[in-house]
This record gives C-alpha cells, sequence and structure tokens, in this order.
C-alpha cells in the first residue's frame, strides 16, 4: 500500500495525490493521443465516438452526479448546443467562436429551463426533464426555417487555423479536436470539485436544509450547476453533430437522455471516473455484440440477423444489475477492488457500506 | 442592545400552535439554554431563526438586524451557524470537505476564478483550510480528517456537525441537543467545548438541551417552555426549582 505523507496543504488541494499518481494519468493521456499511430480509422471513429460521449457524460454529471438534480432531457440541450453550433458555422461565424458560443448558448438555456425546475425533486423533475426531451423535436420539425426540419441538417468539415477538421476527411485531427474538449473540460471540473462552487453542489446534492444554514443559496447554485451542465452537454453536442455529419430531429431522442443517464449510472455516480467509464461501456457495448454475435453464429451455427432491440435489451439488463449488485457503478467496483488489494488480506466486505439512499434530497416528498 | 431578541413570535401550524407568544433575549457572550418537554417548540425557535419558517406574528432582531427580511441561506451570513437534531451532514463527503462548505460564507472567488483555478481561488483554499485545520485542532478531528461521513460513528458525526458549524466563524451559535445519543465521556468533553467556545471564540451559544446536567453545568442562563410558551427565565438553578417547571415535568401533586 502506498501511503502519502503529507507535509503541505497544497498536497490536498492539487489535483493528484502524488507524482506516481500524476505519472499514471499522464502516460495515459499520452497513449490515448498516440491513438493515431495504433489504432485503425475505424477504431479511432469509435473511441472518438466514446470521448464525446464521455463529454455528454461529464456535462450531466454535473447535474446528477454532484448535485442531485435527476435530468431525464439532456438530449434536449445535446440537440440545442449542435443546432446552435451549425447555425452560427453556416452563418459564417469562424469555428473557433462559433463552438465556445453554442456552448455558452446552451447554458443560457438551461438556466431558463432551471427557473421553473427549481421547485421539483426527485422524479417530478425526472418528468419534467423527460418532457422536455420530447418537447425538443416538435420544436426542432416546427422550427423549421432555422433547423432543417424533419430533413435536418449537414454540416461538413471545419477550418481550424488553416487545418481542415472533418470526421470522415480528416479523423485524425478530429480525434484531436475532441481530445482537447474532453482534457479541457475534465480539467476545469477538477478544478471545480477542489473549490467552494463544487463543494456546495455536493452540499445541495446530500442535505438541502443544511447547505442552506451554511449559507448555500439552493436556488443560485442549482440554476448555476444547471448552467455548466447544459454548458458542457451543448459542446457534447455540437461535436455529435460533426461526429454525425447529418442529423434531425430524430437524431437527440429521448432514448439518447435515457442512454446518458444510464451511462453515468452504469460508470458511477458523482465520479469523473464514472463518467469515462460509463462512456467506455456505452460506446463499445454495440461493437461487442455485433462481433459477439458474428461469434456465436461462426462457432455454433444458426442465424447472425439482427435480433430487434438486442442492444438496448442488453443496455437494459447491465443496467439492472447495477443498481442491484453495484450502485457505485464501475467506479465504485475499482475502488473496492483496488482498496481489496492495497489492504489485503484486511478488507473487510462492509468498508464500502452499502447506501440506501444515494441521493438523500432526491427523496420523494 | 441583545444579540439575538424574539418579540412576541407566535407560529402556528394549522391548529397547532408550536410557539406561543414567545419572548426572550440572549445577550452577547452568554450561554443560553432552552429546555423542555418533548413537543414544547425548541426546535422550533431554532428554525424560526433559521429562518425555515416565517412567523405568524411578532419580530426577531438579531445584532440590531431584523432577522425576518433575511433570505434563510442568509443568516449564516450573519454569522448564525446551528447543528441539527437529526444530524444532517454531507454524507457522501470526507469530513474535511463538510467543514470547508461551512467556510462557504466566506466566500470571495466566482465561477470563473474557480473553474480556471486562479492564484486567487488557491489562496482561498488555503486559507479556508488553515481556519479548518484550527477548528480541527479544537475539537480533536485530526484522525477522521479524510473519512467520509457515512462510515463515522454516530457520537464522531455529531462533533463534526458541530465543527462545521464552527468552520462559518460564527457569532451566535445554534446547538440543538449537542449531547443527545453521547455516551459520558463525550457528554463531558461537549460541556468543556462549549466552555472553550465562549472563552476563546468569542461565540455566543444559544442550545437545546435535555441533559439537565449539561445545562446546569455550562449555562448562564436557562428558558423552560412547554407547549410553545415560556415557563420561566432564569439561571439554571432558579429554573430547575421554578413550580411551573416541576409541574410541566412531573405534573401536580395531588
Amino acid at each position: 500500500m502506498r501511503i502519502v505523507f503529507k507535509t503541505n496543504y497544497m498536497q490536498d488541494i492539487r489535483p493528484w495525490k502524488d507524482a506516481y499518481q500524476l505519472c499514471l494519468y499522464l502516460i495515459l493521456l499520452a497513449v490515448v493521443a498516440a491513438a493515431p499511430w495504433w489504432l485503425d480509422d475505424f477504431y479511432l471513429g469509435e473511441l472518438t465516438n466514446v470521448l464525446i460521449w464521455a463529454i455528454a457524460g461529464l456535462g450531466l454529471m454535473i447535474l446528477t452526479g454532484h448535485t442531485g438534480q435527476v435530468s431525464l432531457g439532456h438530449a434536449t440541450f445535446l440537440a440545442f448546443g449542435c443546432y446552435a453550433n451549425v447555425i452560427l458555422l453556416e452563418a459564417g461565424v469562424p469555428f473557433l467562436i462559433a463552438f465556445p458560443l453554442a456552448g455558452i448558448l446552451t447554458g443560457l438555456a438551461g438556466v431558463t429551463v432551471a427557473i421553473p425546475a427549481l421547485r421539483l425533486h426527485g422524479i417530478y423533475l425526472a418528468i419534467f426533464t423527460m418532457a422536455l426531451s420530447i418537447l425538443m423535436d416538435d420544436v426542432i420539425v416546427l422550427a423549421e426555417p432555422i433547423t432543417g426540419g424533419v430533413a435536418g441538417k449537414y454540416l461538413g468539415g471545419v477550418e481550424i487555423f488553416g487545418f481542415l477538421v472533418d470526421r470522415w476527411g480528416t479523423p485524425v485531427q478530429f480525434f484531436w479536436l475532441v481530445l482537447g474538449v474532453a482534457v479541457l473540460v475534465t480539467l476545469g471540473y477538477i478544478n471545480l470539485l477542489r473549490a467552494p462552487l463544487g463543494r456546495s453542489f455536493i452540499a445541495v446534492r446530500d442535505s438541502e436544509v443544511s447547505a442552506q444554514a451554511m449559507g448555500v443559496d439552493i436556488a443560485r447554485t442549482k440554476m448555476i450547476s444547471f448552467a455548466l451542465s447544459c454548458a458542457v452537454s451543448g459542446w457534447a453536442g455540437a461535436l455529435m453533430g460533426m461526429f454525425s455529419g447529418a442529423f434531425n430531429n430524430e437524431t437527440f431522442s429521448v432514448l439518447i437522455s435515457i442512454q446518458l443517464l444510464m451511462m453515468i449510472v452504469i460508470g458511477g455516480l458523482g465520479s469523473i471516473h464514472g463518467a469515462f467509464l460509463g462512456a467506455i461501456v456505452i460506446g463499445f457495448l454495440p461493437q461487442f455484440l455485433s462481433i459477439s454475435k458474428e461469434y456465436v453464429g461462426a462457432v455454433f451455427g444458426g442465424n447472425t440477423v439482427a435480433i430487434p432491440g438486442l442492444e438496448f435489451g442488453i443496455f437494459g439488463m447491465i443496467l439492472i444489475a447495477f443498481i442491484l449488485f453495484e450502485p457505485m457503478g464501475l467506479y465504485g467496483r475499482w475502488l473496492k477492488i483496488r482498496t481489496w488489494f492495497e489492504l489485503f488480506p484486511f478488507y473487510r466486505k462492509d468498508m464500502f457500506k452499502r447506501q440506501k439512499s444515494y441521493l438523500k434530497t432526491e427523496r420523494l416528498r | 442592545m441583545s444579540l439575538l431578541e424574539f418579540e412576541n413570535v407566535t407560529l402556528k401550524f394549522g391548529g397547532l400552535t408550536a410557539v406561543n407568544d414567545l419572548s426572550f433575549e440572549v445577550e452577547e457572550g452568554e450561554i443560553f439554554a432552552i429546555v423542555g418537554p418533548n413537543g414544547a417548540g425548541k426546535s422550533t425557535v431554532f428554525n424560526l431563526i433559521s429562518r425555515f419558517y416565517d412567523p405568524y406574528t411578532g419580530n426577531i432582531r438579531y445584532d440590531g438586524h431584523d432577522l425576518l427580511k433575511a433570505k434563510p441561506s442568509g443568516v449564516a451570513a450573519y454569522g448564525v451557524a446551528r447543528t441539527f437534531q437529526n444530524i444532517e451532514l454531507f454524507e457522501h463527503a470526507t469530513v474535511l470537505q463538510n467543514l470547508l462548505v461551512g467556510r462557504h460564507r466566506h466566500r470571495k472567488s466566482n465561477m470563473l476564478s474557480e473553474v480556471l483555478f486562479l492564484p486567487s481561488a488557491r489562496r482561498q483554499e488555503l486559507e479556508n483550510r488553515e481556519k479548518v485545520e484550527e477548528i480541527i485542532d479544537f475539537l480533536d478531528l485530526q484522525a477522521f480528517r479524510d473519512k467520509m461521513i457515512s462510515g463515522l460513528p454516530y457520537g464522531v458525526r455529531k462533533v463534526v456537525e458541530v465543527a462545521r458549524a464552527l468552520a462559518t466563524d460564527p457569532k451566535l451559535l445554534l446547538l440543538d441537543e449537542p449531547a443527545s445519543g453521547l455516551s459520558v465521556e463525550e457528554t463531558t468533553d461537549m460541556r468543556w467545548w462549549i466552555d472553550d467556545m465562549r472563552r476563546q471564540m468569542a461565540i455566543t451559544v444559544l442550545m437545546v438541551e435535555h441533559d439537565m446536567g449539561l445545562v446546569s453545568g455550562v449555562s448562564d442562563r436557562v428558558l423552560a417552555m412547554a407547549d410553545g410558551a415560556k415557563l420561566a427565565l432564569g439561571t439554571p438553578a432558579e429554573v430547575q426549582s421554578h413550580p411551573a417547571v416541576v409541574e410541566a415535568y412531573l405534573g401536580k401533586a395531588s
């Protein structure tokens, strides 16, 4: 077991525990950044997709994992960011301005939504946000002059400092763009969590009454959380639009919202790692399923025709298994395994006591 | 002028009068205890000060301010901190994080400087940490600094809650049953801590407590309540021998 000897408060304030941990994460970043050299274009595309989902997951994690406000409608903000980005680009705004602006606009949209949502808790908030997601579909169709309606919109490559960044034309450049955004968002998130604002999110999640007694303005804090969460989702949506190239009112359906929530639950609520681990599961599962279907077909014979709903069925089963056996998600499981090795042979089963209510303030009222 | 003044405060929940025409004053620097049987309205008095409830009639003044004009989250800014009868800690955070939330009312940074973690945010974190460490030393919580609240025993949680309230750097501290559920040794510790808060930190303490040993040992004045109304107010000895108090607890001699 590694014991970090602390001699300075900065050791608790800086994001990494010690040089060893910092090295691990830098190596991970280097290996991922070098992906174009060890992955072919297909898998590079898949990795890009996973990173985009991870950014979207980070967005929802701020709101649901850290502030305790369940949202079943985050596809709305993905869509908003995506359309805002494209519409700005079509208006001739350069990408380096259009992209950040798309996120900021989505954040402002999030605040507008947050005002009526502030009074809602738990399942009522989930229903409210889910309704938003369904509504967005119709809004996109109705606002056809701006959004292109059912026919949708197309987005080719964009230019950054004279380099063409295009999902199909230059997948490597697009991958680095996505990786850059993911790293920046993650760094911002880490900073947030070690600052008063991040702690006030956690305070609102765990006990609204005592957060209030400590001087945390609940309404304001929730509003800021909505804003940040939606801004990050907006960026993820903009990248999703660039990734798929073409999109319409059905691209960001309520199913995407549900998938997003499932993702962070599987990954582990309330941790940055959770967003990434969940994205890996959600991103690679379809490929894993189709490969294993071929394998099953080859070994046992029988038809390998697509079974309708197989993917969602398996997602559902994985989610049920996680909620039953590992409510802390993949990251929680990893923490347990790590502790088991660190403390071997002194690990006790109840060291991570299972919490009956994860979100205290989310109990039905 | 008194630090905290209740003036003819009445609070009704439907037909139930929780607090009935209550008036009292807490002087700066004193330890003031509220006692009374269950349902006497003691915790309601705390919740009125925390602005969780609006009184039906009457006035609450704190340090010259009209407290009824403050928002619930604005009460802390006046330097009023509190603990809760049923511990209300942030369960899925460490002790250190809980105490740092207590520093929230001193936050000077804004969202942008925190997301970028500018040097000003870093300086603020170091300042907060130093203040919190003083509290950790004061209440002997060193061993629990990085522990999650959800894994802590009851007695420690109780102390952490007091620590979090102290971390706000309060002028008036409201303790809602600080000794309930504590062992004899822990209660004795709590008694000295409350005493030290006044001596070393110049904090005025208003507490609700059932343990008469603690109340008479530490408090300067005691308010006895029953059915939302004032029964007696005076030194611990005066209140304990007051006929109305004896009657409220033991009933009338036949």
